[in-house]
């Protein structure tokens, strides 16, 4: 029923000139969509699920022989997969909580009138427009102890934030939060400008300290919005490979998705790795989930 | 709007027709990106000249040399006829089905012999001692070390040096000394430092580096034929290599933490240390003068003997082999032939390339045509390898997971570093049936 409504053509349209009935047209705009996804998500989503039972190498021609759930349990118990994890994990909230902090900070000079406000926005949202790998390659130089821009202008002599194993995770996050703290800033901006102004207006007219105004106005109004940036930047977070991988060789910056590609392309087990991947995959799906609950729980208020 | 779209359709098909008529005469070789392959290709140029077939040097980074070859081996490509894989290939693309198998057309040329011997054994057979052979040793490489001549040749410095060990400032010729010039050179206040050592630990950067040590100390990774591994890489000697590989980091300029064969050439040509290790196939950049402006200060060691008077050095280096599915093995096969003849091979070193062809090598041209060439050829009788079993890459991942925090982060002891490696190269030698 809600099919024909969606499905139905305006009487004067070209397709309805050419005699392309409703569920043609939906099927030319949904049949491709469909089968891309098919062919290139879905079937390699379950064919890896498959080989991460066994031990296949892609780089031989030996057969895949089933083990079970040998991979996973390998997996779980190895000492240097679980330092993976911390790591990411310890990357994860440091460089989102920096985007957040920054990006809405950000957003909360710029949420009032000043000169030049459109060109500073889109000079502000240059970093997130750069390839990660730039991003990397060009950190890397300013970071380098020896003639590194950073150290240069901080007076930090030959402070080694790459080379240092406690450092650099805290490098490669400064980088991310300087990359991506723009984006949490556009969604905070988009929020922002939603709040009604007559909310403001009589708080004032109740004489709310700014602090008041901003935790019991501002913060609850922008919160849903505020949660997707959170959300998309925590997966991308989860994901980091490109910037952190140029960056730094420190098994203290070994990210999952760095590991993963090593023992997937280095290495070749491709049995482990897609055990690897699938562990990855629900975790990923597994804190989103958290956060979507979150997020409506949020709305609802 | 239309005619565009046939104007593009035309050209696409010119592309195609003009691409299958190229490919009959052409042949693709696959290496890495660096000096070699561009010494390769001119090469190759001559052998067009004289068969009419283009020779293609594609080429990528080092850091994605392997991924990008094994990716084509395992989609079964034919877009490279010829590779020059790395050494610890071997396993991998021969027990694959990735390479052909050149055993005949090795005794056909008497290759065994017409080669130098290391490089027969390191580049071209698998398993060791089996007589079956999967490449032509081409590029012949070890790691050697290079030193500021003019730093050690200073009166002032050789005075001081004297009167604080004891005994002349001279390239070393033994690793203690090697620590003791080190340390001498190491002046952060001047911003001089004492060494430039590989620490990179993706791939076999830093591996190579501490093998120089392990190998010279008198120790060994383990016994190639039985996989033993307990007893000779957490051996005394190979504790104490690991020790004083570690010792020559403290000596390193600062954030010398991921560094290979380019950070290694810039120490010297940024005037950074008094000595750096590299692999010969790098020594050339450093002898020109546009690309070092200490080229001529720079002078050239072999890789220093260990406390028992053990010499040896990691050995680097190519053979080339035909890709199994080329559908054009036959050409390939011409071209090796081409390849492997005299001349060709003299020219081969004289454009810069490290011929592993053992007549060359041993000739008075070739060993005093360049300051280094000397020291190459006394390496290359006692070189070493990794493991070349085809999951030579988890034993990698394990030695730079067990390696670097040790060598870098300060985490552990030596001894406590090479028991973990032993155990965890012992568990994969396990999973892969080579032990009970």
């Amino acid at each position: 029923m809600a099919l024909s409504v969606i499905a139905r053509l305006e009487p004067g349209s070209r397709a309805a000139k050419r005699g392309m009935s409703d569920l043609a047209i939906r099927n030319l705009f949904i049949i491709p969509t469909i089968t891309f996804l098919i062919v290139f998500n879905i079937f390699p989503l379950l064919y890896s699920l498959g080989y991460s039972f066994t031990d296949f190498r892609a780089s031989t021609n030996a057969p895949a022989k089933f083990v079970g759930l040998d991979n996973y349990k390998f997996l779980l118990n190895d000492e240097f997969i679980w330092r993976n994890f911390t790591i990411t994990a310890k990357y994860v909230i440091i460089s989102v909580t920096g985007q957040v902090i920054v990006g809405f900070g950000m957003a909360m000079l710029l949420n009032r009138d000043i000169p030049l406000k459109g060109l500073i926005t889109t000079l502000l949202m240059l970093p997130m427009m750069l390839s990660m790998a730039v991003v990397g390659l060009f950190w890397k130089l300013l970071y380098d102890p020896s003639f590194g821009i950073i150290n240069y202008g901080l007076g930090l002599g030959k402070f080694e934030w790459l080379a240092d194993p406690d450092v650099a995770l805290y490098a490669v996050a400064l980088t991310d939060i300087w990359m991506w703290s723009p984006f949490v800033m556009l969604l905070s901006l988009a929020g922002l400008s939603a709040v009604p102004k007559h909310l403001y207006e009589a708080a004032e007219i109740d004489r709310a300290g700014s602090f008041y105004t901003f935790t019991r106005i501002t913060l609850p109004l922008v919160a849903p919005i505020l949660m997707i940036a959170i959300i998309f930047r925590t997966m991308e977070a989860f994901k980091t490979f490109d910037m952190a991988y140029i960056l730094s060789s420190q098994p203290t910056t070994e990210l999952i998705a760095i590991r993963l590609y090593k023992m997937a392309f280095l290495e070749w087990q491709t049995g482990q790795s897609s055990a690897f991947a699938y562990i990855v995959l629900i975790m990923v799906v597994a804190i989103t989930n958290i956060y979507v609950k979150y997020l409506n729980k949020v709305k609802e208020r | 709007m239309k005619t565009n779209f046939k104007n593009l359709m035309a050209g696409a098909a010119v592309c195609a027709m003009s691409s299958t008529s190229l490919a009959a005469e052409e042949l693709v070789i696959f290496w890495a990106e660096w000096d070699p392959a561009n010494f390769l290709q001119e090469l190759v140029n001559e052998y067009e000249e004289v068969s009419g077939i283009e020779v293609i040097v594609e080429t990528t980074p080092w850091s994605d040399f392997q991924t990008k070859a094994f990716t084509e081996f395992n989609a079964r490509g034919d877009a490279y006829d010829m590779i020059v894989g790395d050494s610890q290939w071997l396993g991998a693309a021969s027990t694959g089905g990735h390479y052909v198998d050149l055993t005949d057309f090795f005794s056909e040329h008497n290759l065994a012999e017409v080669m130098a011997p290391a490089t027969v054994k390191y580049y071209a057979e698998y398993p060791g001692n089996s007589g079956s052979y999967w490449a032509i040793p081409a590029e012949g490489d070890a790691v050697g070390w290079s030193y500021r001549k003019d730093w050690f040749e200073d009166p002032a410095e050789m005075a001081a040096f004297n009167e604080k060990y004891g005994y002349d400032l001279a390239p070393p010729a033994t690793w203690a000394e090697l620590l003791d010039i080190a340390e001498f050179f190491h002046r952060p206040d001047e911003d001089r430092y004492g060494v430039a050592i590989y620490t990179d630990n993706s791939y076999d950067a830093m591996v190579m580096g501490v093998e120089n040590a392990i190998f010279s100390y008198g120790a060994d990774l383990g016994d190639f034929e039985t996989y033993k591994v307990d007893g000779h890489i957490n051996s005394p000697a190979a504790v104490q290599a690991l020790e004083d590989y570690k010792r020559l980091y403290g000596y390193t300029p600062p954030g010398w933490a991921k560094t290979f064969f380019v950070e290694n050439n810039q120490a010297i040509t940024e005037g950074l240390t008094a000595m750096s290790m590299n692999y010969f196939a790098f020594f050339p950049a450093l002898l020109n003068e546009a690309t070092n402006p200490h080229a001529a200060d720079t002078g050239f060691f072999a890789n220093p003997a260990g406390p028992t008077g053990a010499q040896f050095a990691a050995l680097g280096g190519q053979g080339i082999s035909v890709v199994s599915y080329s559908d054009k093995q036959e050409e390939s096969m011409k071209f090796l032939e081409w390849f492997i003849s005299d001349d060709v091979q003299k020219r081969w070193a004289e454009l810069g390339g490290y011929t592993a062809h053992a007549k060359t090598l041993s000739s008075d041209e070739f060993r005093n045509a360049t300051p280094y060439n000397e020291a190459f050829y006394q390496t290359m009788f006692k070189v070493k390898d990794f493991w070349a079993v085809p999951e030579f890459a988890e034993l990698l991942t394990a030695a730079n997971q067990r390696l670097y925090p040790f060598i870098v982060g300060d985490e552990g002891t030596a001894q406590e570093t090479m028991d973990a490696l032993a155990r965890d190269w012992e568990a994969t030698f396990k999973k892969y049936g080579r032990t009970e």
